[in-house]
């Protein structure tokens, strides 16, 4: 402590500095407003980061946890692209403030249901642990789940909460067993073992959720033998590449999308059906602008026979959030009421002005939103959601993960 | 102002519940506990009864699975005192004999209000609330969605059909059945309750002699038919609302 | 003498509630194998019209300005002295706001066992009770000599506990009713004038598959025949077709109504929570893999439009018969 410094003490701010990585480059905030211009949600926020950041340097983060406003950050990761001072705004700043108002209790009850069950069945849904590797039914051959063939595999399949529970997210799941059944690729789930990975709920403000959640799975990979790991969804892919292994938990991982791609070869010559469709890849925010994965999806659309890869005008590292991270997923109601748009209503819009009729997804949160917000929009007859995976099966002839 | 709140942990209906092979008990292998929902809220308004008006909260809650869990989740919400009773296990159809153990507690503790859950969904022979009422002499009332104190009284609101609320005044001591707090069981942040385990202590209550075996024998537990997927109906139109009427008829509703 | 079944008759502002009639056809089959009477009770002030057609052997009435509203010290004051002189077989309450109040001091004040949440008394004796959420039945022998019941409607219909005639009416002296420990201060009616749909037995459900808000009136008709009221999930309430008390979901209500008729609603998880309560589902949608058809009891792969009018003409008629 600098007793000769003219700055006054501030606690929050202090807190703040050390929240995570980096965390004093919010020293260098040069009040531009940038990450307040470029936020999706910033004219409902209130406290956008820019103002967010005035309020703790003028000592007033006390007047901020008052509101709620802060709950319509979708953690989208657009501030933290476009701060000239590589503040990490999403992680630090963001997540921070949320768990200030988690521990004021300042919570949406919407919120709390999903955290509570994350904690409780280790999924947000609410859905029995048992239950999570009941998606996989059927599939010839059968997906391995760990604990039952205790054998050593290639790949371990981190499959995340809705791709194992929502049913339309399950079919994109199918679709990619059965690549990796066609590839011949070694793989093993952990099933009623994995437990949620924990990012949205951190980003939520819930750190130590996150960090029993992250133990949980750690636990459970050190009981396996396997060479990578490889996940479908990308809050599980940012998790793992960037979060866990800062607790000790370090693997090496791909996004499907990566892993496909490298194998493109050995699929090419399979897609015999052609999908005559101007497709329009949405890329996620823990995919794309977080992580800089933007080229192995686009391989993998580009070489389905009959399509045509076009592109939104919000693309890549500035692509336009489906409104689901940072608990977004489950505080559907709470903004709508504050802001009466959805992001995912505008996303399927571009969509539609791109020209496309296939929206394609790498995320299980997309899935579900966009075909919400196309049938909001009455658009159904005109734009279809698809995971990647689905498309790469339908144009394969895989039918519910089996050729 | 004392407030006394029984909270106890039942099986958690999002696991399949099993009957044992003897059929007359549930198999409790798999079985998860979780709170009684509306022991929820009754901590929850014991927490804002004392936010409001002062005064203390103690929490009582039976040993089992997850028991300690409630009881330090509750201190991390402000309940200033843990009791655990010992030596008893609530089980479907025992809840008499439960009310017996914790009335002692209550003789003990001498609250102003003793606050429960109206029901749980494993009740069988009677609500805890009720019977503790019964057994402490004390004035009941249940089905609450508000609790006040004012001029040394309670002053509540009693939930009956179609939306309509009856206001009672109840002299205390006395035992309320809630049925929902005033704001949802607010949330606990994991770190807080990590944190507050290492500060609370949870006194444990060992439960006395005396509690009658249960009145109630229970022969026989199944399942009720259960529709894996829909009876799909066919036809017309006119067909199908014809068939529809038909139900509507046997269920009660036309 | 320890064979007469008693039900206590349960009334609110002047009128006797379904319970009331289902507990005197429980108590019917219990009274006869047991060679007693069904006697009603019925606690109240100026009340004595509401006998008229409970179907009992017998009512006993007792009248007293403290028991003119259901306070649960005067019934259970009442109860105790007036039950307590008849020891009968059983006494059966409602399952409900009034019913379970009294049922537990009762069983202690008269050293008598309880069995709660039972749907039906068969004819040897046993109570068969509906618990854990509706997903175990639990059945044994009533105990004897006596037992205190609390019972929930579905085992019997409230037909079977009406009669035609009047039955015969006891005066019966009630305790002195001196300063209870429970006063009723108020009623409150529900706010707003719109209906609490998580009370409500009979919910007509519309899903984005209405369309448009004109398209609400088609339900509407047909929720206004069969006596229900229309809920909407998430995108209706958002377009602002239905007001917010109608939302039913994981950001509304949960609702347990008798019948729940889904129109186009496709069973997401986050409505379906919200509905699982709900005693009969029945499903329309054009999907055949929509997922509430996993849920519902009934289901129709239809367009809701093209059964929605005839549905409601066929209703009309039926109640007319």
């Amino acid at each position: 402590m600098n007793t000769t410094s003219t700055m006054p003490k501030h606690e929050y701010y202090d807190a703040m500095l050390h929240a995570v990585d980096r965390g004093e480059r919010l020293r260098l905030c040069l009040e531009c407003g940038n990450c307040s211009g470029i936020c999706p949600f910033g004219q409902v926020m209130v406290y956008p980061p820019s103002r967010l950041i005035a309020m703790l340097r003028a000592d007033r983060f006390e007047t901020v946890l008052k509101t709620d406003a802060l709950w319509m950050c979708v953690s989208c990761y657009a501030c933290t692209e476009f701060c000239p001072s590589q503040i990490p705004l999403t992680a630090g700043l963001m997540a921070r403030t949320k768990e200030e108002l988690l521990l004021s209790g300042n919570v949406p009850t919407e919120l709390q249901a999903a955290l509570s069950n994350s904690q409780r069945y280790g999924n947000p849904l609410g859905q029995s642990p048992r239950k999570r590797a009941d998606w996989a039914a059927g599939i010839t051959p059968e997906i391995q789940v760990l604990a039952k063939t205790r054998q050593a595999v290639q790949v371990l399949w981190f499959v995340g909460d809705y791709a194992s529970y929502h049913p339309r997210v399950q079919a994109a799941s199918r679709a990619l067993a059965g690549l990796l059944n066609l590839l011949g690729v070694s793989f093993g789930i952990l099933g009623p073992e994995e437990s949620s990975d924990g990012d949205s709920q951190r980003l939520a403000g819930e750190r130590g959720l996150f960090e029993t959640l992250a133990d949980k799975n750690g636990k459970a990979f050190s009981k396996y033998q396997f060479e990578t790991i490889m996940t479908a969804d990308p809050h599980a892919y940012n998790a793992l590449k960037n979060e866990y292994p800062r607790l000790g938990i370090t693997y090496p991982v791909q996004h499907y999308t990566e892993f496909l791609a490298e194998r493109l070869e050995q699929l090419t010559p399979l897609m015999k059906r052609e999908i005559q469709s101007k497709i329009t890849f949405h890329d996620a925010c823990y995919l794309g602008r977080a992580n800089h994965v933007f080229e192995p999806p686009r391989n993998l659309l580009r070489a389905i026979p009959g399509a045509e890869l076009v592109e939104m005008s919000h693309n890549r590292s500035n692509s336009l959030c489906c409104g689901g991270g940072g608990g977004g997923m489950w505080l559907d109601g709470f903004q709508w009421e504050k802001a009466h748009v959805r992001l995912s209503e505008l996303r399927v819009r571009e969509a539609l002005a791109a020209g496309a009729s296939i929206l394609a997804v790498g995320c299980p949160y997309e899935t579900p939103r966009f075909e919400d917000a196309v049938k909001t929009a009455q658009r159904e007859s005109e734009l279809k959601v698809r995971d990647i995976a689905e498309l790469l099966a339908e144009s394969i002839g895989i039918r519910e993960g089996v050729l | 102002m004392n407030i006394a709140v029984l909270a106890k942990l039942v099986p958690d209906l999002v696991e399949e519940l099993t009957i044992d092979s003897a059929g007359a008990k549930l198999d409790l292998a798999f079985a998860r506990y979780i709170i009684n929902e509306l022991d929820d809220h009754a901590i929850e308004q014991g927490i804002l009864l004392k936010e409001r008006f002062g005064g203390q909260v103690t929490v009582v809650v039976p040993e089992g699975d997850g028991a300690d869990d409630v009881l330090f989740t509750a201190a991390a919400k402000g309940a200033d005192r843990l009791l655990k009773l010992t030596g008893f296990s609530p089980d479907i159809g025992n809840t008499r004999a439960l009310a017996h153990h914790c009335s002692e507690i209550i003789r003990e503790l001498k609250p102003d209000l003793v606050l429960t859950g109206v029901q749980a969904h494993n009740d069988l022979d009677g609500s805890l609330g009720s019977l503790m009422a019964g057994l402490l002499e004390l004035p009941y009332v249940g089905y609450l969605s508000g609790v006040a104190i004012q001029n040394g009284a309670a002053s509540v609101r009693k939930e009956y059909p179609g939306g309509l609320i009856a206001e009672f005044d109840v002299t205390l001591p006395a035992v309320l059945g809630i049925q929902a707090a005033e704001q949802p069981p607010r949330y606990v942040a994991v770190s807080k309750v990590r944190q507050t385990m290492k500060t609370a202590t949870i006194e444990s209550m060992p439960a006395s002699a005396g509690a009658s075996a249960p009145l109630l024998t229970i022969s026989r537990m199944y399942k009720p038919e259960a529709a894996q997927h829909a009876t799909m109906l066919a036809g017309s139109p006119e067909e199908v609302a014809a068939q529809l009427i038909g139900i509507f008829k046997e269920l009660g509703v036309l | 003498m320890g064979n007469d079944v008693c039900v206590v008759i349960e009334h609110l502002r002047g009128q006797v509630s379904d319970i009331s009639y289902v507990m005197l056809a429980a108590a019917r089959g219990l009274a006869e194998s047991s060679g007693g009477k069904v006697l009603a009770i019925l606690l109240g002030h100026g009340a004595q019209d509401l006998a008229q057609d409970l179907l009992a052997d017998e009512v006993l009435y007792a009248d007293h300005p403290e028991l003119a509203d259901f306070t649960p010290d005067a019934y259970e004051a009442a109860l105790v002295q007036l039950l307590g002189e008849k020891q009968p077989r059983a006494i059966l309450l409602g399952h409900t706001s009034i019913g379970t109040d009294v049922a537990g001091t009762l069983s202690v004040r008269l050293k008598l066992p309880l069995v709660s949440s039972c749907r039906q008394i068969t004819p040897d004796g046993k109570y068969v009770s509906q618990i854990c959420g509706g997903k175990i039945m639990a059945e044994g022998q009533l105990p004897v000599p006596a037992a205190v019941v609390t019972m929930t409607p579905g085992g019997y219909k409230p037909e079977q506990g009406r009669g035609s005639a009047r039955p015969e009416v006891t005066a019966i002296q009630p305790p002195p009713l001196t300063p209870m420990r429970t006063k009723l201060a108020k009623y409150i009616e529900p706010a707003g004038g719109d209906v609490d749909i998580s009370k409500e037995s009979l919910l007509i459900a519309v899903g984005r598959g209405i369309q448009n808000q004109d398209n609400i009136s088609l339900a509407e008709e047909l929720a206004k025949t069969l006596g229900g009221v229309v809920t909407g999930s998430r995108p209706v309430i958002d377009q602002g077709w239905l007001p917010t008390s109608r939302l039913v979901g994981k950001s509304g209500k949960h609702v347990k109504p008798k019948v729940y008729l889904a129109l186009g609603i496709s069973g997401a998880p986050e409505h379906v929570e919200a509905i699982t309560d709900s005693e009969t589902i029945v499903a329309i949608n054009t999907d055949p893999a929509a997922p509430i058809f996993d849920l519902a009891k009934y289901g129709v792969e239809i367009d809701m439009f093209d059964l929605l009018e005839v549905l409601t003409t066929k209703a009309k008629e039926a109640k007319a018969d």
